[in-house]
């Protein structure tokens, strides 16, 4: 891990320090080590030991909110504040591999300091203390008020902690994250309040009969991040495969799926649609491989019919897609990619906004990374002169405000243009003379006559 | 009138990761004839939920604000019932409420005394309740899972609801002093029992419908259904126990920990589906490069499944069988140009092998599917020791596509079934050309010409 930054190491040791004075402060009200019931408050602290401890469900990686969190809020209900504050020091002790001693002080601090909040919050709400059976009804008002306190203290924080560490920067929290956030904190929430309902009945079984579907819904979350993960790879891999024929065209696939997710973050897509247009893009040529490789490779230009052949490559490609049911939108944007702003393209010949969102996307990513890669014929060019050759070209082949989205993205993010292809191996598989993606090339029909 | 089929072909398809939208079927039609474990399960669900209405009808419903909240909550469960990898029909929240349900001991310290019967009919009426809706757009549950929800939950009831007086006293009438220890292993150990007969049920029903072993049924089914039942029945128990302090609020609290759960499965089973997809989609690339004949990967994969099951895989191998069925021809793409007349069986043997080889190294670069990648490669080999068994299966349903390809011929097949006899041995796996035989559903039109 990095060094901290000054500010963020003074903010914890400032932590830290609020956490002990309270802490013992606590300790000397509520006269010494008789206050809180001692089994209860080990049997939480090994609980949320246990969570603790679990890699968390949520994909912000600096800010992983855990199941542990559940059994503070338990602990504020059954042990009171001093015993809620201890519990959540624990969170010094994780086992978590690899968590410097930073960051376990902080976590300790801001997990107590939560704690001891929410603790008093809840008594001043009129929560009984230690609650028998039949009261679970009393329970539910002050244990809301004290969730209610102890999540935004907590996120505030984490916030803190963040931007002094400048770890992330202050937008680049997106509030689709954020809901999510609130709604697994509520969840959590709600498992706390069941732990500390039941535990009059069983006891410490309780939390396992509440915990075991959270167990279970981890370990599904990591099968499917799993399988994700390896569906990623087996795209990618399988849509090189596609490429392997033309030796100048390797990674194109790649690079236009990621310039075609620059662009969408840019023009504010996400979630699913997010995730489409990056396979999208991946996939935007594999109908490519109906095309003989002799109208490919072929110099000079082209008969209609061969020309026909090509422009229906993207047909081809939704045809090949169409059993995919998530891609979806995905389908006109492979079908279109190859349409013009001014209505001159193929295969349909739409224009202007008749032209699906995902393929105006695709057609700039598209032109873009075959401009700044090597082709047989010419050098790639710079992305300056490619980005140049885009504007002069928005308003008749590009959507204007998919140019400028790019540009803004280019600017912001900057651009990895693929490395420099050496003279192709002499058994290598055959190139493409003329690439049709390439705007500065247009492909040349020979009339008939 | 319709012509029986073979009960084996089922119209409710056979792959080990489901989502089989527009697949070639053979045996459809009203008339489809049932399984008996199928038969018997759907009568004796239709008998225990007359018994149970009748029997609400003939007496009253004891507490019937309490059993129109569980069976709400069955109904809400039902309603958001998903499929499992495989196409199992599963409905997690329901399953729990009912088993809350079956195993409620007092509401707030007022004692359930409602009978097996009447949990029965709450979760039946309940269940077909949830079921509705769906129906209505057209989506009909699959009757034998709904039926097997139905029956896992009477059998709990039917066994647990006598006891539950007993069990009550023993907690002291719900006192702050009472003993839970005792309902709550009770509890436990019923549940688990519980699952594990639904496990044999739904792995008989397995075994019948897609004509696999029992015993690699239950394999499947318990990997399948352990960790979701886990949550299932730590919910219920949960539900029983919580209802006690918390009235039936805690039937919308105790939701929660479960719908994370179904989330959580819902996704995975959506990627597992798309994955499936997308392989068979992008196998398709070789046809379209014109490659290989249309259709035929699809055609190896199904035959490769069909007869991997017919010698006794699990779904897992199953799966990774599919792939590399899928994809045996991918390796065809790195070559300049279409092979002439595409089939692999009468190109000579050191093309076929480079494709198996390329084949393979594309697979690999996944860096996830060394297996698939393996089995790809030693697709070509004549059997031996160290060549998986899927790559001999591969092996086996590729000739005979090669040879058959897209025709329903039967002379043609059970031609094509001789040559694979006659090279058994030396080229092909014995075993494997067997249970081609067998799942090709030509043995007896290859019997026939033999007698002639």
């Amino acid at each position: 891990m990095r060094e901290l930054p000054w500010p963020a190491r003074v903010y914890i040791v400032a932590l830290v320090t609020v956490a002990v004075v309270v802490i013992g402060r606590a300790f000397v009200r509520e006269g010494g080590l008789g206050g809180p019931d001692w089994r209860t408050l080990i049997v939480l602290a090994l609980l949320f030991l246990v969570c603790e401890s679990v890699p968390t469900l949520l994909n912000v990686e600096q800010t992983a909110v855990s199941v542990s969190f559940s059994a503070v809020l338990a602990a504020v209900v059954l042990v009171g504040p001093l015993g809620a504050a201890l519990v959540g020091t624990v969170a010094v002790l994780s086992v978590r591999p690899g968590l410097p001693l930073v960051k376990r002080l902080f976590n300790g601090a801001q997990f107590a300091l939560c704690g001891y909040a929410a603790g008093e919050v809840y008594l001043l709400a009129g929560g009984p203390a230690a609650p028998p059976v039949d009261r679970f009804a009393d329970l539910i008002g002050p244990y809301a008020a004290a969730a209610a306190v102890f999540v935004p203290l907590n996120v505030l924080q984490m916030a803190i902690m963040l931007r002094l560490a400048s770890v992330v920067r202050g937008d680049q929290l997106p509030v689709r994250d954020t809901a999510r956030f609130f709604a697994s904190y509520l969840g959590y929430a709600t498992f706390g309040l069941l732990i500390a309902g039941l535990w009059a009945t069983v006891q410490s079984i309780s939390a396992v009969l509440v915990l075991l579907p959270m167990f279970v819904a981890r370990w599904a979350f990591g099968q499917y991040r799993a399988q994700e993960r390896s569906y990623e790879a087996t795209m990618a891999a399988l849509c090189q495969a596609v490429e392997t024929k033309d030796y100048y065209t390797r990674g194109h696939c790649m690079r236009v799926s990621k310039a075609a997710t620059m662009i969408a973050e840019e023009i504010g897509m996400g979630g699913e649609r997010l995730r489409a247009i990056r396979y999208a893009g991946m996939l935007h040529d594999v109908g490519k491989l109906g095309v003989p490789t002799k109208v490919l490779q072929k110099e000079g230009s082209l008969t209609e019919e061969e020309f026909a052949a090509i422009q229906l490559h993207p047909m081809r490609g939704l045809e090949i897609v169409r059993g995919i049911d998530f891609l979806d939108e995905a389908f006109a944007g492979i079908m279109h990619h190859h349409e013009r702003h001014d209505g001159k393209g193929y295969p349909m010949g739409l224009a202007g906004d008749e032209i699906p969102e995902f393929a105006r996307v695709i057609a700039v990513a598209d032109a873009f990374d075959s401009m700044t890669s090597d082709r047989s014929y010419r050098k790639a060019k710079s992305p300056e002169t490619a980005i140049a050759e885009l504007v002069k070209n928005a308003g008749t082949q590009f959507d204007p405000y998919m140019v400028d989205a790019f540009v803004a993205a280019v600017r912001r993010h900057g651009w990895e243009p693929p490395e420099r292809v050496p003279a192709p191996p002499t058994d290598s598989p055959q190139t493409v003379i003329k690439d049709h993606d390439d705007p500065t090339t247009p492909i040349q029909v020979a009339s008939e006559r | 009138m319709t012509t029986r089929q073979r009960p084996s072909r089922s119209p409710r398809s056979d792959s080990p990761a489901g989502g089989h939208a527009g697949r070639h079927v053979r045996g459809t039609g009203p008339l489809r004839r049932l399984g008996t474990v199928q038969l018997l399960l759907g009568v004796a669900a239709a008998l225990l939920t007359v018994a149970g209405v009748a029997h609400v009808a003939a007496t009253r419903v004891v507490d019937p604000d309490v059993a129109m909240a569980f069976g709400a909550l069955i109904a809400c469960g039902e309603l958001a019932r998903m499929a499992m990898p495989g196409n199992r029909e599963v409905a997690p929240i329901s399953t729990a409420a009912a088993l809350g349900y079956a195993m409620l001991l007092d509401v707030e310290r007022h004692a359930a005394g409602h009978s097996a019967l009447q949990v029965i009919a709450v979760t039946a009426v309940g269940m077909i309740a949830g079921a509705l809706p769906h129906l209505a757009v057209g989506r009909p549950p699959q009757m034998d899972a709904m039926a097997r929800r139905l029956l896992a939950v009477a059998l709990l009831a039917v066994v647990y609801r006598p006891l539950s007086d007993a069990l009550y006293a023993s907690t002291g009438y719900g006192s702050v002093q009472g003993m839970w220890w005792i309902p709550l292993g009770t509890m436990v150990v019923m549940v688990a029992a519980m699952l594990h007969v639904d496990v044999a049920i739904a792995a008989a029903l397995r075994a019948e419908r897609v004509r696999t072993a029992f015993r690699v049924a239950v394999r499947d089914e318990m990997r399948m259904a352990g960790p979701l039942g886990a949550a299932v029945g730590a919910s219920g128990t949960l539900l029983a126990l919580a209802s006690h302090s918390m009235g039936l609020v805690a039937l919308l609290v105790f939701a929660a920990p479960l719908l994370v759960t179904q989330v959580a499965f819902r996704k995975y089973a959506g990627i597992r589906a798309t994955y499936l997809q997308t392989v068979r989609a992008l196998a398709r690339v070789p046809e379209v490069g014109g490659y290989v004949d249309h259709g035929h990967s699809r055609r190896v994969a199904r035959l490769s499944v069909a007869i991997g099951r017919e010698l006794g895989m699990s779904e897992p191998e199953l799966l990774e069988l599919e792939y590399a069925a899928l994809m045996h021809d991918i390796g065809q793409l790195s070559l300049a140009d279409p092979i002439p007349g595409g089939a692999t069986v009468l190109t000579d043997p050191k093309q076929a092998r480079r494709i198996a080889e390329l084949g393979a190294e594309v697979i690999s670069k996944t860096g996830v599917l060394d297996r698939v990648a393996e089995i790809v490669r030693r697709q070509c080999d004549p059997p031996g020791p160290g060549v998986p068994a899927a790559s001999r299966i591969i092996k086996v349903a590729n000739a005979y596509d090669d040879l058959v390809g897209a025709s329903s011929d039967r002379d043609r097949a059970a031609a094509a079934l001789d040559r694979l006899r006659a090279d058994a041995g030396e080229e092909f796996d014995p075993a494997v050309v067997e249970a081609m035989v067998a799942v090709s559903g030509t043995a007896a039109a290859v019997a026939r010409q033999r007698g002639r």
